[in-house]
């Protein structure tokens, strides 16, 4: 990489600004494509039959009598996306998870698929397949399955990470470990300790955009896929790799999103589309219903954590211990590492240790939900916090502060932390007027921090510069958050032109080179490390260019605020040259002028929140209302802080239904009970107050205009702060997410019974 | 020669060397050596490992210099969302 990408201090001019995003009347207007807006001539509809069960050996399919329905152009099982994932197990756990092999493992898994003329025929298709199931038992709570005397969902798992390897299969695939120091040493060191066990339920990202792709396989052997993700170099690799084609041999064109939040990271319904395509001969559009949605696509962990913290009188926290349950859906993951890696990542420790145990239950596969892990984590951790703060009768601000990581501490999952913001969000929570707003009767308050990691990565970017002088910007990170306004932003900086002679786009994977996913809050990150680059590569271009139009060396040509300008005394009759007008004589200049860029993006910068809310509770109903929420974080730079912001209260509106309502419910036969919107109840415009929002700006020095990733961070404090809110108002701790009326209710119920 | 160290379940698998001494002047001798040295380590880093050079992650770039009395530590490579 050809690039230094080290924070330069630089005072801007575009960036920092809130022009109107290039995206956005498209949008409101009803004009922009999504997933399912994508249509070919002679296009099928895809269906997918879907397991009623919960766990159960597939003995028998039959798909004789829905090949002979009339409209019926290709029907699909195992059989037609055979293994060739040559012994990539992640691999080939995304291929069973696509079309199920030997056992249909959770209630919704994909046991066939059906092309058809319309929507009906292909319906009455999928009743005319006959699957003879052996019924198994299954196991859908964290806790059950990690016992063990619980149904055993794949006997080819042993438990890694164990000192000895075990001798009988397990539930648990994988125990992991971080920490340093003495754990027992500093809890005898303590005044007082704090321990308590916590549970959070199954939640779904809750996108309002399903799944939906349109997949063309050519009888060349080459395919287009159109789809909403928000990665599609990532699932072009997947498909192609899961149906045996060359990644040069399938485009895929990534459509606007509505919504992803890591659950489009992961491929489902893509490879089944291409399949059919593939064996019709024809187009195939897939849209998953919203019921499949939440049967079969790829929710958060259910979790089980159990917390133990050592203060000692002044404040000081001697030790902090964890062990972090997480379920993974019936495939290998490393969700509940990830919790073991960030639970006591805001605290600056001497002894610390946490335990993570990944457990398979009967439920769909456990995908990326913003920071993943993360969240329930802090909820674990952060009341416990709060609750020690209390036992020793310090502020809960003040004992976080005095107990806060800063640079040159220890973190938790190892490294020495550089330059970081969990110290500055507490202060500016302490300082900021919430916190002294009076509170009603019923009304508590709660604050928790966060942290994340925030990823980089493989990152291509094109820039193009027109003969009238506009600028085209071809990125490879979809658009998730608003990217396409701050990149544009960063190419107009850069540049030294206005926001508006830019127009950036998302190409496909056939017009530019790999990139990886938009995950881990990279989107801005690395795409502006890579604009940046490519800018700078164009203005060495158009240097060169002005040089010739003036016919001098082009060492004494500098570019300066969107000019060429000769520098030297001999040059002084000589004008500025505009990036119009040597656009303008670029055909005779050497043609056309450009900018590309490829490199890796890393040293993105750990990211740091605290919340502040105030919830109401109903005594008599344990019904909630979120009366104010205030969300503190470092961005690093804002390149755009309207998007910033908006990051900021998706964060802690998508945690407010977390915190409050939302969670899988499954029933006695392993079949989940609320699959969709009805019954399953994220926050709506009228459950929230205005999200309050306050950016700081700690530079990421790994990058040229000290940008971090903010798009993730947002969602891991919430539960906590609304957990510590309720706690504070029910007068009763409250330690199962959701808090949903009945359980605070039960709650008030039980500290009332326990109190007589 | 830097001192590296290994997550707690990576230990494990390196005969329970929390810390190991390395030869490598940047991340690709660093995997190549450990995976020399230490063969059990092979299939983690074939899957993926982070690498945090004085608390700054790097995931991908083999060229990274390994400076002198630098905090070399190893770390799972994580999903996000």
């Amino acid at each position: 990489m050809n690039f230094d990408p080290r924070f330069s201090g630089r005072k801007f001019t575009s960036v920092g600004t809130r022009p109107i995003r290039p995206d956005g009347i498209d949008k409101v207007t009803g004009r922009a494509r999504y997933g399912a807006d994508f249509n070919m001539a002679g296009q099928l509809v895809g269906r997918v039959l879907r397991s009623p069960h919960a766990h159960a050996r597939i003995v028998k399919i039959d798909t004789s009598k829905a090949e002979k329905l009339a409209g019926v152009k290709a029907v699909i099982t195992a059989a037609d996306l055979p293994d060739l994932t040559d012994g990539d197990a992640a691999m080939y756990d995304v291929l069973d998870n696509c079309m199920a092999r030997t056992k249909a493992l959770y209630d919704g898994h994909a046991v066939a698929a059906v092309a058809a003329i319309d929507a009906r025929t292909a319906r009455q298709a999928l009743k005319l397949i006959e699957i003879e199931y052996e019924l198994l038992p299954h196991v859908t709570d964290v806790d059950e399955a990690a016992k063990h005397t619980a149904p055993l969902i794949n006997d080819a798992i042993f438990t890694e990470g164990l000192e000895e390897k075990p001798v009988k299969p397990s539930n648990v695939t994988k125990r992991s470990q971080f920490g340093h120091g003495d754990v027992h040493q500093g809890f005898g060191q303590a005044d007082f300790i704090v321990e308590r066990s916590f549970k959070t339920e199954q939640t779904h990202q809750g996108y309002i955009e399903p799944h939906a792709c349109v997949a063309n396989f050519s009888s060349d052997g080459t395919a287009d896929l159109w789809v909403c993700t928000q990665g599609h170099f990532v699932y072009r690799q997947h498909c192609a790799q899961l149906l045996g084609m060359e990644a040069s041999k399938l485009r895929v064109t990534s459509s606007e999103i509505g919504g992803g939040f890591g659950g489009k990271t992961h491929v489902w319904a893509e490879p089944v589309a291409l399949a059919l395509s593939r064996k019709a001969g024809r187009p195939v559009k897939l849209v998953m219903t919203r019921d499949e949605v939440f049967r079969a696509s790829g929710p958060t962990s259910a979790t089980s954590i159990d917390v133990k913290i050592g203060a000692r009188k002044d404040g000081t926290i001697t030790a902090a211990e964890a062990t972090l349950r997480y379920s993974c859906g019936p495939y290998a993951g490393s969700w509940a590492e990830i919790g073991a890696m960030t639970a006591f990542a805001c605290y600056k420790l001497d002894n610390v240790k946490t335990v993570g145990y990944e457990v398979l239950v009967n439920r769909p596969k456990t995908a990326a939900y913003r920071a993943p892990s993360a969240p329930m984590a802090a909820f674990a951790v952060e009341s416990a916090v709060d609750e020690l703060a209390k036992k020793i009768g310090m502020d809960p601000v003040d004992f976080r502060i005095k107990n806060a990581a800063q640079e040159g501490t220890r973190s938790s999952y190892g490294p020495v932390y550089g330059p970081i913001g969990i110290g500055p969000t507490l202060e500016a929570v302490k300082s900021h007027p919430h916190m002294k707003a009076p509170l009603g009767k019923n009304q508590g308050r709660g604050m928790a921090c966060g942290f994340w990691f925030n990823f980089g990565g493989q990152t291509c970017t094109d820039l193009n510069i027109g003969m009238d002088g506009s600028v085209s910007l071809a990125v490879g990170t979809v658009d998730v958050g608003g990217s396409r306004a701050s990149l544009s932003l960063v190419a107009a900086e850069e540049l030294g032109i206005d926001y508006s002679q830019v127009k950036a786009i998302v190409a496909d994977t056939s017009s530019l080179g790999y990139n990886d996913m938009t995950d881990g809050s990279r989107g801005t990150f690395s795409s502006s490390m890579a604009t940046i680059s490519a800018a700078r590569n164009a203005i060495k271009i158009l240097r060169e260019r002005a040089a010739q139009m003036w016919d001098i060396a082009v060492d004494d040509v500098v570019w300066e605020k969107g000019h060429a300008i000769a520098r030297g005394e001999k040059h002084g009759n000589l004008g500025k040259l505009s990036l119009k007008e040597i656009a303008v004589e670029s055909g005779k200049t050497g043609g056309p002028i450009a900018g590309h860029s490829e490199l890796v993006a890393d040293g993105a910068g750990v990211s740091f929140a605290t919340h502040i809310c105030d919830i109401e509770v109903d005594p008599d109903t344990g019904a909630t209302r979120v009366i104010r929420y205030t969300v503190v974080q470092d961005a690093g730079k804002a390149v755009h802080p309207t998007y910033v912001e908006g990051q900021y209260q998706g964060g802690a509106a998508q945690g407010i239904g977390w915190a409050l309502n939302e969670e899988y419910i499954y029933g006695k036969d392993g079949r989940l009970q609320n699959a969709g919107f009805l019954d399953y109840r994220i926050p709506v415009c009228s459950d929230l107050p205005m999200i309050d929002t306050q950016i700081l700006e700690i530079p990421n020095p790994n990058h040229p205009y000290g940008v971090r990733g903010v798009g993730e961070t947002s969602i891991v404090p919430p539960l906590a702060a609304i957990a510590n809110a309720v706690s504070n108002a029910a007068g009763v701790r409250m330690t199962h997410i959701p808090m949903s009326p009945p359980r605070i209710l039960a709650a008030i119920e039980a500290e009332r019974e326990w109190s007589k | 020669m830097v001192e590296v160290t290994l997550w707690g379940s990576l230990a494990a698998t390196a005969g329970g060397n929390s810390k190991v001494e390395i030869e490598a002047k940047d991340i690709r001798e660093l995997f190549r050596k450990l995976a020399e040295q230490y063969p059990g380590l092979e299939p983690w880093i074939d899957k993926g490992i982070a690498v945090a050079i004085d608390g700054t992650i790097y995931r991908d770039t083999w060229s990274k210099k390994l400076p002198q009395g630098a905090e070399i530590f190893l770390l799972p490579r994580l999903a996000g969302g």
